[in-house]
């Protein structure tokens, strides 16, 4: 696979990130029909999932996406890959406003370079089609190569690749594991040759033993095809394993980007401390968690000014009232590092220094 | 949920009267499970045996088909037919529940072991309130009137945190959040004071945030009424934080038991060793996660000796034939020829 050239590389590699979105939005309708808008003199409901969301995905790196069910990291990931048309806002690809290209031919080359695994490998895989067809597809779309066998011997090596059998192609999706399943999704994924790769939760649905094979599989592809990864999850220890810099997502919102360790180590959003108080000590350092009470508001109300108030122990007026952009910190902070929290800006939290754990817990 | 069983259920539950301290809660010994089917018969669970102290947390953990839920299952009398225990005992407090009739094994649901699921929407009626759901479930197991039961119903729902719970005792499951209901969930399984609650992955349907607060309300409850617990959860994290001793499944069998702690920090089967290695951790730099080739072995195809010898680094001649029984190691007992035998 190395000799076919992975990608037809630019001669120079551009400056710039790969990815960038700027005020990403979008908006569901989820009014009731007409009729009982009428008859109950209702208005319409709109339901802001992504509410104005800015970030940049260098090449080559892992950035994260986490956050609660509902805070809208799955509608930013299917966005990026067009499976939603953004409300407003712009998705840069290398340096190409997709929203620019309104026809499904002008988009074909980029959407060549950008795949996606998804979350369920029982959902996502055709169970009518043979593995070797699944894969294919992407491979006949996009008119890669010509010729059954070419074809044929592109998907052993893409089956071999991801850790199964070439011959595996002839059987269907029911006769593989889920763990195994998710290897034929990456494979299909990686069938068009592309240069990034949005993983809506990959690892969610798998058993831990499994989830680490898919973990260290992408780690390794990552590594030998200089694969962009944007990674979306809840579990923040995969996410910690995974990612080069993490994005903490509130109600449609970007609370805090940090690179990884800085985020884990020194985070500044009171949610982002909230979340890390929720990863249970495997160390067993007999660290007690305090649960942070409440839930995540309804997103069609979401709370006036800072959308995390009603759950912030450092909640004010200003924040009740004024909603917080994502800005550097005062103190600096790492390269690349955004807060959107007044009480931060203010100067009003306490530093939240958490050290890594010792390494006499690794084995 | 008839009159008469309530009738019934006064007049023959004595006040439960409590075993001596040193006798086990739930003893389990040599359960099988099996379900026939057109090709033969599967065994999906194949003798295994441990026990539930009075008031302990006991954790059970494994990957999906490692047969946990199928063990919570046959405890408490729910297998799906064509599921059935074909062999061994299950004791609760010194009687022998395993085998009852229905009607006795519904009596003790609920009243003596209680039930928690994953998905709180499914374990709620959506067509009953909340409250009716609670008061039916108390009138049927403790001698109340309506109106007391619905006064104990209000404490339990504010018991389990949820905020005014005079209004919310009216309410319908589909107006509660996933968090809220697994609280009503709880307060269900509470009614009857029951010794035993056995909770199947109760937390694993929630948000992170929610599963904190729904852990450390389940620690406080057990604490305060002395309830012992069976928390099956493919989460070692949850084990970790919540359960006293934790037993490690593997294809239908107990793989390693003891006490949380030295399992964790100091797993001595092999795959539990490769379990804990493959569980990414905050704060722990490593470039790859330690990894356990292959997958579990379909119910059809369990390798003869060890069901785990075809996946284990450190299988010898022995593990391929002989099958290994739990065995005492230090504080926790081990189904593995690296540790005697």
């Amino acid at each position: 696979m190395a000799a076919e050239a992975q990608r037809a590389a630019p001669a120079a590699p551009p400056a710039g990130p790969l990815v960038r979105v700027g005020a990403l939005k979008r908006y569901f309708d989820v009014s009731p029909t007409l009729l009982t808008r009428v008859l109950e003199r209702q208005g319409r409901l709109i339901l802001k999932a992504v509410d104005g969301v800015d970030f940049a995905i260098a090449r080559g790196e892992t950035f994260s996406i986490v956050g609660e069910s509902g805070c809208g990291k799955s509608t930013v990931a299917r966005l990026i890959v067009g499976l939603y048309r953004p409300t407003a806002g712009a998705i840069e690809f290398d340096g190409v406003d997709t929203g620019a290209l309104r026809s499904r031919r002008a988009l074909a080359p980029l959407r060549r370079r950008q795949q996606m695994i998804f979350q369920d490998p029982y959902a996502s895989l055709n169970p009518r089609w043979r593995v070797c067809d699944i894969i294919a597809e992407p491979i006949r779309v996009f008119r890669q190569l010509d010729g059954n066998a070419a074809i044929l011997a592109r998907v052993g090596e893409l089956l071999q690749h991801v850790g199964l059998a070439a011959a595996d192609g002839e059987k269907y999706p029911h006769e593989f594991s889920g763990g195994q399943r998710q290897r034929i999704s990456i494979a299909r994924a990686l069938a068009s040759k592309p240069e990034f790769l949005v993983c809506d939760e990959p690892t969610s649905a798998l058993d831990v033993s499994v989830q680490a094979q898919i973990l260290n599989l992408m780690k390794d592809l990552q590594r030998e095809l200089n694969l962009t990864y944007l990674f979306i999850s809840h579990n923040l220890a995969v996410v910690y394993h995974i990612s080069d810099r993490v994005a903490v997502m509130y109600l449609g919102r970007l609370a805090e980007v940090a690179p990884t360790r800085a985020l884990f180590t020194r985070p500044r959003h009171p949610y982002t401390r909230m979340l890390l108080d929720t990863i249970p000590d495997l160390a067993m350092t007999g660290r007690q968690r305090t649960p942070v009470a409440g839930e995540v508001p309804n997103p069609l109300n979401p709370p006036t000014g800072c959308a995390f108030h009603p759950r912030c122990p450092f909640a004010d007026a200003r924040c009740r009232a004024e909603r917080p952009e994502p800005q550097r910190p005062k103190d600096g902070g790492p390269e690349g590092a955004l807060v959107a929290c007044h009480a931060v800006e203010e100067g009003r939290l306490p530093a939240d220094e958490r050290a890594p754990k010792p390494p006499a817990a690794a084995r | 949920m008839t009159p008469h069983s309530t009738a019934m259920n006064a007049a023959t539950d004595p006040p439960t009267t409590r075993p001596p301290a040193n006798q086990p809660l739930l003893q389990v010994e040599d359960l099988v499970v099996e379900f026939p089917t057109r090709r033969g018969t599967l065994r999906a669970i194949d003798g295994i045996g441990f026990h539930i102290d009075p008031g302990e947390v006991l954790g059970v953990v494994g990957e999906s088909g490692a047969g946990k839920s199928l063990t919570g299952a046959a405890i408490i009398g729910l297998l799906e037919p064509p599921g059935r225990v074909a062999g061994g005992r299950i004791t609760l407090e010194n009687e022998r529940i395993d085998g009852l009739p229905p009607e006795a094994m519904r009596r003790i649901r609920g009243k003596r072991i209680g039930a928690i699921f994953q998905d709180p929407l499914t374990s709620l009626n959506p067509l009953y309130s909340v409250g009716r759901q609670l008061t039916e479930t108390i009138t049927t197991h403790l001698p109340m009137g309506q109106a007391e039961a619905r006064r104990r119903a209000i404490e339990l729902l504010a018991e389990v945190g949820i905020p005014a719970p005079e209004r919310r005792v009216d309410q319908y499951p589909h107006q509660f959040s996933g968090g809220m209901r697994q609280r009503v969930v709880i307060a269900l399984a509470l009614c009857a004071n029951p010794r035993l609650i056995i909770a199947d992955e109760p937390t694993t349907a929630l948000d992170v945030s929610i599963q904190a607060q729904i852990i450390a309300l389940l620690k406080r409850l057990c604490r305060e009424h002395g309830t012992a617990v069976m928390l099956i959860t493919h989460d070692m994290g949850v084990i970790a934080e919540t359960a006293d001793r934790v037993a490690v499944m593997y294809a239908g069998r107990i793989a390693e038991i003891g006490p949380v702690r030295q399992v964790i920090k100091h797993p001595l089967h092999p795959y539990t060793v490769g379990l804990m290695g493959s569980i990414p951790s905050v704060g722990m730099e490593r470039a790859r996660l330690a990894q356990i080739d292959g997958a579990m072995p379909r119910l059809t195809a369990i390798p003869r000796g060890c069901a785990f010898n075809p996946r284990c680094p450190r299988a010898v001649e022995r593990c391929l034939a002989d099958r290994p029984e739990l065995m005492a190691k230090g504080t926790s007992r081990v189904a593995c020829w690296l540790h005697g035998g």
